[in-house]
């Protein structure tokens, strides 16, 4: 019994963990799908983190952090947008560039702000903070282990991002395989010509495409700094945009693997933590950066072609040039 | 819209980057003045901070040092058309070999048998650190950015593992190996100097500064005056012409990043040989990603890229200074700037490109309408 709450309390973990990385996953579905390279997923988060914790922490309102959050990721990635599809700049720079300087942006304001050394105050106050859902009699139902436990842990108690990432994903899915815009999303990736030749706009396509990687990774960075701690601390996204940019290479740039990925790999993490200094049978320790440095190696051997085939979409990191 | 338009070769190699980084610094100051400090006086403070003393002098020359190595490795790569992303990693990898040498030999061996030995670690564990992505990307297609992006994250891990578990000073809590002996330290200029004569403060300034000149010279020969560097800039520019003048992309390729991974190698020399005398957590502290900065600045000249290091030398150095006198500002301020210049440099260049170049059409041909 001791095994299955334990097991249990980890799913619960990585369905925590798992949130940021789909959202943030789904954002680059979305702007990779359409042709643009979305490296600049950590800095829109880290900025979104910054922006939602801080007007939380001003307002005392998390909407209004959320607000905050999905617009300053947005902001940025229209900066981005602005660099790489108007002039048509290197998209690593410019991704690399937003990542950068938001890593900055965000302690140097907060100290500026808030005087305390570069974080966000504390959100503590009711309604500062996206806190978890109890779903009724949860409680009640932690009694009965099977199947009561998983209703309590896994079901219920979690706050209300992790629903909407959720349901993000068939929605997500929908828009990119059984809508027009899906449609024409996935052809500006693959044959920017062909779209161009159809009388459809390639940067308007892009742009709206880079607008959506936007407002979810401003919803993956509120989550981290309003859900999933209460405010922001330096450097709180932690390599976790590039993470989730493995995981959608990781899900060959589709929705459901790519939440198989994000969950595998939010796994791992989960269980890293659980796994610290415990002695396994068998094999004894096993060190806890091993199991952290999983997932990229998994995705390194993913792309060099041994585990299955990552096919990228084709006009990916090319600026479309109309011709003159 | 119209295509980026043609510069001379002076404005696109020095105008360019000086119209954009003063763009940069606009925007830098915009930043300065919303978190509610003079620009004006951060700017005098920064650059007393950064020239001011010889001391000051001796930090951002030490700094330059680091961004020298980087910003070349992030250059050779770009050259042959590969976007390094890795430095970072393989900086670090590159200064465990050398504390690997420096912790096994330096109670066995003189000083001057032990540094050619750490210069080959650096330069071969940076090396083998970039050769599986680029080997990944030559073979197999795999995407070099996202896999020298892996293995950032791969090292990092590795580096914890070893420092934590593996060479950590007995009885200690905080994961560094033990202090090197002296043998396996290299002088500091201000040592150097001193024995000629010449009196100069103490600085972390150490012989690793004339290493990266070196290996700025180096670069410059070897790209612009070897057969080598010739066929890399070819498959960097155009690899299906390549092919067909008979050079072989995928083998550019490997040489172009194993060289990258051996000059971004080179700053394990100066952090761990030269400065701290013992492997640590992290040392690199973000320089790799530094060098992209460098490397765009520079124009992916040497010259350009000494002359860019030094400048983000001051940055980083004067930054700390800015910390300690202005209480509204912290070192975090240097790495928003880092990122106004890689964007003004790198990813806007045409923005500032098209209307230069429409400014200098006007001017050669004047009286013709566009």
């Amino acid at each position: 019994m001791e095994t299955y709450t334990l097991i249990v309390l980890l799913l619960a973990a990585t369905l925590r963990v798992a949130t940021p990385l789909l959202l943030a996953a789904l954002a680059g579905m979305f702007s990779e799908r359409s042709g643009v390279i979305d490296l600049g997923l950590e800095g829109k988060m880290l900025g979104a983190a910054f922006a939602a914790a801080a007007v939380s922490a001003v307002t005392g309102s998390a909407w209004a952090g959320l607000a905050a959050g999905v617009l300053t990721s947005v902001a940025l990635a229209l900066l981005i947008g602005f660099a790489c599809i108007t002039h048509r700049g290197n998209q690593v720079v410019a991704a690399m560039a937003v990542n950068i300087m938001v890593a900055g942006l965000g302690p140097s304001l907060a100290l500026a702000w808030f005087h305390l050394g570069g974080q966000t105050p504390q959100l503590d106050a009711p309604g500062q903070r996206f806190v978890e859902i109890v779903w009724p009699w949860a409680e009640r139902a932690r009694e009965t282990p099977f199947p009561g436990l998983l209703y309590a842990e896994l079901l219920s108690g979690h706050s209300l991002v992790v629903y909407l990432a959720a349901a993000l994903v068939p929605a997500g899915a929908w828009v990119l395989y059984r809508t027009r815009f899906g449609l024409r999303l996935r052809a500006v990736g693959e044959n920017p010509a062909a779209v161009d030749t159809a009388g459809i706009s390639v940067n308007g396509l892009r742009y709206q495409a880079v607008l959506i990687s936007g407002m979810l990774c401003g919803v993956a960075g509120t989550y981290l700094s309003t859900a999933a701690s209460s405010g922001f601390v330096r450097d709180m996204t932690a390599g976790k945009g590039y993470l989730a940019l493995a995981a959608l290479i990781f899900g060959k740039w589709r929705p459901y693997p790519t939440l198989g990925a994000c969950l595998l790999f939010a796994f791992t993490d989960a269980l890293a933590t659980r796994l610290q200094g415990v002695a396994l049978p068998l094999v004894g320790v096993i060190p806890v950066q091993f199991i952290l440095a999983l997932p990229y190696v998994l995705t390194v051997l993913l792309l060099a072609g041994f585990v299955g085939k990552a096919v990228a979409p084709k006009a990916i990191g090319v600026p479309y040039a109309k011709e003159q | 819209m119209s295509a980026p338009g043609r510069l001379p070769r002076w404005a696109d190699l020095g105008l360019l980057p000086i119209v954009s980084l003063l763009a940069a610094l606009a925007a830098s100051a915009a930043i300065i003045a919303i978190v509610g400090e003079s620009p004006w006086v951060a700017l005098r403070l920064m650059a007393a901070g950064a020239f001011g003393s010889q001391e000051a002098a001796g930090y951002t020359l030490y700094y330059a040092t680091n961004f020298i190595f980087t910003g070349l490795a992030v250059a050779v790569a770009f050259h042959a058309g590969l976007f390094n992303i890795g430095c970072e990693g393989q900086a670090y990898v590159g200064g465990l070999g050398v504390g690997l040498v420096c912790l096994g030999l330096d109670h066995h061996w003189p000083f001057w048998a032990i540094l050619p030995v750490a210069m080959c670690a650096a330069a071969g564990f940076g090396a083998a650190w970039a050769f599986i992505p680029a080997w990944l990307q030559a073979r197999r297609g795999s995407h070099i950015v996202i896999t020298t992006i892996m293995f950032n994250f791969i090292a990092s891990a590795l580096m914890t593992y070893l420092l934590v578990e593996v060479l950590i000073k007995p009885g200690q809590q905080s994961p560094e190996t033990r202090e090197f002996a002296s043998a396996a330290c290299l002088p500091s200029l201000s040592a150097l100097l001193g024995r000629l004569g010449l009196n100069v403060s103490a600085s972390p300034l150490n012989l690793a500064f004339l290493f990266a000149l070196a290996a700025a010279a180096f670069v410059w020969v070897f790209i612009w005056h070897t057969r080598w560097g010739y066929e890399l800039r070819t498959v960097g520019q155009n690899p299906s012409a390549a092919v067909y003048a008979g050079i072989s992309p995928p083998r550019m390729m490997l040489i172009a990043m194993l060289l990258s991974g051996a000059l971004a190698g080179g700053l394990g020399l100066n952090e761990v040989m030269g400065v701290q005398h013992r492997l640590l957590l992290d040392f690199p502290g973000g320089a790799g990603f530094v060098g992209i900065a460098v490397a765009l600045m520079g124009r992916n000249h040497p010259v350009g890229i000494f002359l860019a290091a030094v400048l983000f030398g001051a940055l980083y150095q004067g930054g700390s200074q800015l910390s300690f006198d202005l209480p509204r500002i912290n070192r975090d301020m240097v790495v928003v700037i880092q990122g106004l210049v890689i964007l003004a440099c790198g990813a806007l260049e045409n923005l500032f490109r098209t209307p230069l170049a429409a400014l200098f059409a006007r001017w050669r041909h004047p009286g013709e309408g566009e």
